[in-house]
């Protein structure tokens, strides 16, 4: 199988390149040693005979992965047994190995289950409403016009677009209690619809639960556009006969979504599913924007919890790793699902 | 339309199919129109803001479009009045934008170029953990940067690599990395062999071949995939914010308007944060509308994820 591979004509591997024109198309490991050849032919036809021609091409982008991603987890791995801090940074003390001291440490810190709790709570409500509104765009996309299509996905486009900074610099603005007008438009709402002067100067930063209401609306925003250009995506790989069927069966749009569209696009949606659960659970960005500027310690999620852990004084080096060790085997959690989903789907060939 | 929801609308019809159609038109265009003016508002009051003067930036009633629309703010940006080096000097705009563009010019360039490298030995060859090397892809590239950002400091500080430019390039380019070769991969295997081979026979060697057959054939790959790692890397945040910490004249973009934001002192200065969201939100909008259908097609391969 391999043999037959590489010593396929069209085969553009660089080994064959240095060789040159004449010698590409020689079979690689006919005859005896060849002789008289310069090191560099020589090194080309060791190469093909040994069919290393995949592994050098990957060496130079593993090197980097390795580097600068693989390594650097693996040490928060190392660093999360260890009192790397300060001292340790500077060079004044040497580390020690401590155990799990900074797991136990962390585990009975109430801020550490105070932020994973936020973490899971919000991307219990963020996961299901972005799924949930960017399928219902996705299907409305495929039933408007061209024309009006076109004005919606591309506005849709436009928030996917926005730079994560921009955006939460943005709703920041929206939302800010001295001339935001998110709080001027809830102020003149009738009092019935839980509008009313109240809202003039709400803050949004300053507890919890308003500034995670406003990084919701914000991650819904950036969210949802993705979602819907892909269930828009997968609808039109339906043959429009199925829906046809079951609307002359009596099935109406809730009964054909559930029983078509939905187990048809399922693969598409598991993958949908991880994804999101994974951007949410691990954003970082919008958080640190919304609700890190003013710093208050009981609206950090876990991301935030474990960077100012490291980053502000005096820095638990170790500590920030574990945290951030339990993050990363949670996300990786479900990644795990998430490869799996995509290797149903086929895109892993 | 002969569904109970199609007849809802209000409208008792006279012939029910054709009027009946025209309402549920009329409704899903509403939708639509709705479902536009929301998703696009932030974006647009962004822009509005940045061209109102400070007495309409908190006037009681906001207008949509400034009544008495000014440069001010626009000007203030580029002064670079709004952040300042250690003594004191203001930073104008353009700095940021160069720092910005070298980093993510030679980022995108060194990411594209190793990509492509390995892109062709994952759609070209079959070697043993092939498989394993792309579900190596896939998982690296869910790895939390906030997580990594703590190893890497450490060693980039031992590295002297933090307060440069150049550790952000080698982050950037290793961070766009995966999902590069995984979009340039499909865009490879979609090259026919038969093309190559035709080529080959005609006597042409491996390195002729490259450049006269696949090279071509991938380059709209590259340039889709250059976009991604593109705006990867102009968008990045938790590294920069890491390693350049309060280091003025090498913050790039996103870290000028979040600092701009988080440190401005005696009242927020919305119209000048807002201006220069704009100036760096605007290139990446427009790149995406001139690439839009590009974009949308290489969405539908489903090779985007990020």
């Amino acid at each position: 199988m391999v043999k037959t591979e590489s010593r396929r004509p069209g085969n553009s591997s660089p080994a064959g390149a240095v060789t040159g024109r004449t010698r590409g198309r020689r079979p690689p490991s006919s005859g005896p040693r060849p002789t008289g050849l310069t090191a560099r032919q020589r090194a080309a036809i060791w190469v093909r005979r040994h069919h290393l021609a995949p592994y050098l091409l990957l060496i130079p982008a593993t090197a980097v992965i390795a580097w600068l991603i693989l390594w650097p987890a693996a040490q928060i791995g190392l660093f999360s047994f260890q009192n790397y801090g300060l001292m340790q940074i500077i060079g004044a003390q040497p580390t020690q190995w401590i155990g799990l001291g900074n797991y136990s440490q962390i585990l009975h810190d109430p801020e550490f289950w105070l932020s994973l709790r936020i973490t899971v709570l919000f991307s219990l409500v963020v996961v299901p409403l972005t799924l949930t509104v960017g399928t219902l765009v996705g299907l409305l996309l495929a039933r408007l016009g061209r024309k009006m299509a076109t004005f919606v996905s591309t506005s849709a486009l436009l928030a996917w677009g926005t730079p994560a900074v921009s955006a939460s610099v943005i709703f920041a603005w929206l939302t800010d209690p001295d001339g935001g007008i998110v709080d001027w438009s809830l102020s003149k709402l009738p009092s019935w619809l839980g509008g009313g002067p109240h809202w003039a100067e709400f803050s949004w930063q300053n507890s919890a639960l308003p500034a995670y209401t406003v990084l919701t609306v914000l991650l819904v925003w950036m969210g949802f556009p993705f979602i819907a250009v892909t269930v828009l995506a997968g609808l039109r790989t339906i043959p429009a006969e199925l829906h046809e069927a079951a609307r002359i069966d009596g099935a109406g749009p809730w009964r054909s979504f559930w029983t078509v569209t939905f187990p048809l696009l399922r693969p598409v949606f598991m993958v949908l599913l991880m994804l999101s659960i994974i951007w949410d659970f691990g954003v970082f960005t919008q958080a640190f924007v919304i609700t890190a500027a003013p710093g208050n310690r009981d609206e950090f999620n876990l991301g935030l919890y474990e960077y100012f852990k490291a980053f502000t004084q005096p820095p638990a080096y170790g500590m920030a790793s574990a945290i951030a060790f339990i993050l990363t085997l949670i996300l990786l959690i479900i990644t795990v699902g998430y490869v799996r989903a995509s290797v149903k789907q086929g895109e892993v060939r | 339309m002969t569904t109970a929801q199609a007849r809802l609308p209000v409208r008792p019809a006279r012939r029910p199919g054709t009027a009946g159609k025209r309402a549920r038109r009329a409704l899903l265009n509403l939708a639509g129109l709705v479902v536009a003016l929301v998703t696009l508002f932030p974006v647009l009051w962004m822009i509005s803001t940045a061209f109102k003067p400070p007495t309409e930036l908190f006037s009681l009633t906001p207008h949509p479009i400034p009544l008495h629309p000014t440069l001010d703010n626009f000007r203030h940006v580029i002064d670079g009045t709004g952040v300042t080096d250690s003594s004191n000097n203001p930073i104008p705009y353009w700095t940021f934008l160069r720092n910005s563009l070298f980093v993510t010019i030679v980022a995108v360039a060194v990411s594209s170029l190793l990509a492509l490298l390995a892109a062709i030995a994952l759609a070209r060859f079959k070697f043993r953990f092939r498989t394993t090397y792309l579900i190596m892809l896939l998982i690296v590239q869910m790895l939390p940067q906030q997580a990594l950002v703590i190893a890497l400091y450490i060693d980039f500080r031992s590295l002297n690599l933090l307060d440069s430019l150049t550790g952000l390039i080698a982050v950037y380019t290793a961070f766009a990395l995966p999902v590069t070769i995984w979009m340039l991969r499909s865009f490879a295997a979609s090259v026919p062999r038969e093309l190559e081979e035709a080529a080959a026979i005609d006597g042409a060697g491996p390195w002729t071949v490259f450049w006269r057959v696949l090279f071509p054939l991938v380059t709209p790959g590259l340039v889709a995939t250059s976009v991604f790692a593109f705006i990867f890397a102009y968008n990045e945040f938790v590294f920069a914010l890491t390693f350049l910490g309060v280091d003025t004249p090498r913050f790039t973009l996103p870290l000028f308007v979040q600092f701009f934001q988080g440190h401005s002192t005696s009242g927020t200065d919305w119209g000048a944060i807002m201006a220069a969201s704009t100036l760096f939100t605007i290139p990446v909008l427009a790149f995406f509308l001139i690439i839009q259908r590009r974009l949308a097609s290489g969405l539908v391969a489903g090779a985007v994820k990020g």
